[in-house]
């Protein structure tokens, strides 16, 4: 039998999920801005507005999950003190 | 202490750390997108309130026979334009730039064809629409006046395909 290796923090495991999450919504995040450069580009204007409302409520999200890994992290340094 | 300063992360506190920067640089990649959908915005928004270009004489009567092509530059000097005279009255005239990758098209050997040699692309003489090859849009259309025998270009029509 092998030895179990030692216990993962579940903060690390949060902040791996949030981290994962933030790359998913980028992702999301350029392909709508090259989508946008394009129909620009095609002459279509009227699309502008919505991709950039769009691309704020993303980026809302990725800063929200970004502050929740400063938290955990603050609290996993208080807890280490 | 001098090590205290090279090492200013604890190991046991490292893996935090990284995933924090990691974090970090995943959302102000994020504010760049978000800039980018912005600055597009306000281009569009530029864009509504420029007035139209000048009309500028591209050619008089009998300059360029039925089946001819005149190469000429509007609205800016860094704009080459195709005129084609596809009848003895009926004359039409695109953005000479690929929308691919900026390469100069020409009319394919058929006439009827206009051909970007980089990579194969063809587009319509009729509507500049795509008909072959990576091209993502149309060529711009120049918006073409007859007065007199004389034929003038007096606007551009972005990408979008003319009925």
């Amino acid at each position: 039998m092998t030895e179990p290796g030692p216990q993962r923090p579940r903060a690390t495991t949060a902040m791996d999920g949030a981290i994962a999450l933030i790359a998913v919504l980028l992702i999301v995040q350029m392909w709508l801005l090259m989508a946008t450069v394009e129909s620009f580009l095609a002459g279509h204007a009227e699309v502008a507005a919505p991709a950039a409302l769009i691309s704020a409520l993303l980026f809302a999200a990725c800063a929200g999950l970004y502050a929740f890994i400063e938290r955990l992290d603050r609290a996993a340094t208080r807890s280490r003190r | 202490m001098l090590w205290k300063e090279e090492f200013s992360v604890e190991a046991a506190q490292e893996r935090y750390v990284t995933r924090r920067q990691f974090g970090k640089f995943l959302t102000l990649t994020s504010l760049a997108m978000l800039a980018g959908n912005v600055w597009i915005l306000l281009r569009s928004a530029w864009r509504r309130g420029e007035p139209e270009p000048p009309a500028q004489l591209v050619l008089r009567a009998g300059e360029v026979p039925a089946g001819g092509v005149r190469v000429f530059r509007y609205p800016g000097p860094n704009d080459p334009c195709l005129l084609l005279r596809t009848g003895p009255a009926s004359y039409v005239a695109y953005s000479q730039k690929c929308t691919h990758l900026s390469c100069a098209v020409y009319p394919s050997d058929d006439g009827r064809r206009l051909e970007c040699p980089c990579h194969e692309g063809y587009f319509s003489l009729d509507d500049g629409r795509v008909l072959q090859g990576p091209p993502p849009r149309p060529l711009p259309r120049i918006l073409l006046e007859q007065r007199g025998g004389e034929v003038w270009a007096v606007g551009v029509h972005d990408g979008k395909v003319l009925s």
